[in-house]
């Protein structure tokens, strides 16, 4: 008995010695130069080999970001942490999280005391069963309804629903992943860049007359956002005005003109062209680009830009030859319009 | 010996498929049977893997169990010792010879580890009494054998997207009912070789 123990004591204990060592000599003999900035990453990433980036495991996406493959915020599951952890890693400042980024954004405002009901509903509490009664119980037949399926189905709880009736979407942690925009049977949430700050917040196609009837924040598409677009990026399309994401500079014009409020912009975000007198040399390029004239000084004179009229479209930067402009942040809301602006007066 | 041969490696393929006959391994089986390119790359991986681990298995079972006695207390946890091992090394060596391979086997190369193919295969080996060549054709044979059924799977499944699958049967529960279609299919092979 004891000899049966010895032996298989010795004999197991013998076979992880040499299959121990083996493997340590061959991982020493056959180790592979590897990129140590890879491993570093590998350690940063959430280590649960999801493939929700489309590699194979965290380590296929260490090497796609060393290789410069794959964008340093390619972890859709990390987010913006461990993408910052990344750019420490690569070298990279800017995590251009926030450029690259999609981020759905509720386009409705009819909450309930603006888009009224046209029936009362009373039945299975989802928006999907409720929009396949007649449309749904507002009247507006473009309008969120208010049920939350869209926050049941976020896998990341950065949907919660407002008192108002309205689905709150946190920018901060929406990862883009497309399901509430999938989910949403009347299809008010959109992804849109994260970069853009403004956004029509309305899609019914009614006439202008028929969507005020049912909605007092609705677009009635008067094209007054078409006429006063420095840039041609809004346009009214069947009864709605549509913004082209890639032309808009997020100048906020069309919101502060939309007589509805259905545009809505973060006004905190909004920024300022400022000169740099030791750089201006008067050369005039920034004045004769400015759409709204807000930029004055004579030829060989340090320029001046008017705050009040400046609308932080950056196209005198891109102008400017001397790297004599810049731009700020502007501190001070100038509507009080939005919570977003209340809160940061 | 070469008919004998022809014999394993054909009743390892098709009459007692590891996973349509024996229900061995079924995890990648309805794992990594979507795509019809992925099926291919883990069945190479599995395939390789079970022809090395044949080899080890012999000479762990003539050269250290039997003789010492152990094999019926520590055959199990001797062969788990070999193939986890045996597949840390052979990625390892892949890596080092060929990156372009270790590319294409990606995460299948560690996940054979837990595929329990490999482990009937290494017990089965004594189980039979196979020589070294046997035990290399009946690894071999349930290799191919995985790669079929896997390929022939992610076919069917490939296809299937484009069907009209009734709703509650959408997802696994087709996937489980096409498995035990082609499994009974399987069946159709008996007797094709003398069995053993």
């Amino acid at each position: 008995m004891a000899n049966i123990i010895l032996t298989s004591l010795l004999s197991m204990g013998g076979l992880g010695l040499v299959l121990g060592g083996g493997l340590a000599i061959a991982s020493k003999k056959l180790a592979v130069e590897t990129d140590p900035r890879a491993d570093a990453i590998v350690e940063a990433l959430p280590g649960a080999n999801c493939g929700a980036c489309g590699y194979p495991g965290c380590s296929g996406l260490s090497k796609a970001i060393v290789e410069g493959k794959a964008p340093i915020n390619a972890c859709p599951v990390g987010g913006a942490k461990v993408a910052a952890k990344i750019a420490e890693i690569m070298g990279v400042s800017d995590t251009g999280s926030a450029d690259d980024k999609k981020i759905a954004r509720v386009l409705c405002q009819g909450d309930k005391s603006k888009a009224k009901n046209k029936s009362e509903y009373h039945g299975v509490m989802t928006c999907k069963a409720a929009s396949m009664v007649n449309g749904g119980p507002k009247g507006c037949a473009f309008a969120c309804i208010g049920f939350g399926d869209c926050v049941k189905v976020c896998p990341v709880n950065a949907i919660t629903m407002g008192e108002n009736g309205l689905p709150i979407i946190d920018e901060e942690k929406c990862t883009g992943c497309n399901l509430c925009v999938k989910t949403c049977p009347k299809m008010v949430i959109a992804l849109t860049p994260g970069k853009n700050e403004v956004h029509v917040r309305c899609r019914a196609t009614m006439k202008g007359k028929d969507t005020r009837a049912v909605c007092s924040i609705g677009c009635i598409a008067c094209k007054q956002c078409e006429k006063v677009c420095p840039f041609d990026a809004i346009h009214v399309k069947d009864n709605v005005a549509v913004i082209d994401y890639e032309k808009c500079r997020n100048c906020m014009l069309c919101v502060e003109k939309c007589p509805t409020k259905s545009i809505t912009a973060a006004f905190p975000t909004r920024k300022k062209a400022v000169i740099i007198e030791e750089k201006c040399i008067g050369c005039t390029l920034c004045a004769k680009s400015c759409p709204v004239n807000a930029i004055t000084g004579e030829v060989k004179k340090v320029h001046v830009v008017n705050q009040e009229l400046c609308i932080g479209c950056g196209i005198c930067i891109e102008k400017c030859r001397k790297d004599a402009i810049k731009m700020v942040r502007e501190t001070q809301g100038k509507c009080d319009s939005c919570e977003a602006c209340a809160a940061s007066k | 010996m070469a008919k004998e041969l022809f014999f394993i490696i054909i009743g390892a393929v098709f009459v007692n498929n590891f996973v349509l006959s024996r229900f061995l391994g079924q995890c990648p089986f309805l794992g990594v049977s979507s795509k019809t390119e992925t099926a291919v790359g883990m069945g190479m991986a599995t395939t390789f893997v079970l022809t090395m681990t044949a080899v080890a298995a012999y000479f762990l079972q003539n050269y250290v169990l039997a003789p010492y006695g152990l094999e019926p207390f520590l055959q199990i946890v001797s062969f788990i010792l070999v193939i986890a091992s045996l597949v840390q090394l052979v990625e390892m060596v892949v890596l080092k010879i060929s990156p372009a391979l270790y590319n294409a086997f990606g995460i299948f190369l560690p996940l054979i580890t837990t595929n329990c193919i490999v482990m009937g295969a290494a017990l089965l080996i004594p189980m039979y009494k196979y020589n070294l060549i046997k035990s290399i054709a009946l690894g071999l044979g349930a290799g191919l054998g995985f790669t079929l059924a896997l390929v022939l799977m992610s076919g069917i499944r490939e296809e299937m997207e484009f069907h009209d699958v009734p709703e509650a049967l959408k997802g696994p529960a087709i996937v489980f009912i096409t498995a035990g279609l082609l499994s009974m299919i399987f069946l159709g092979f008996t007797g094709l070789v003398p069995l053993g």
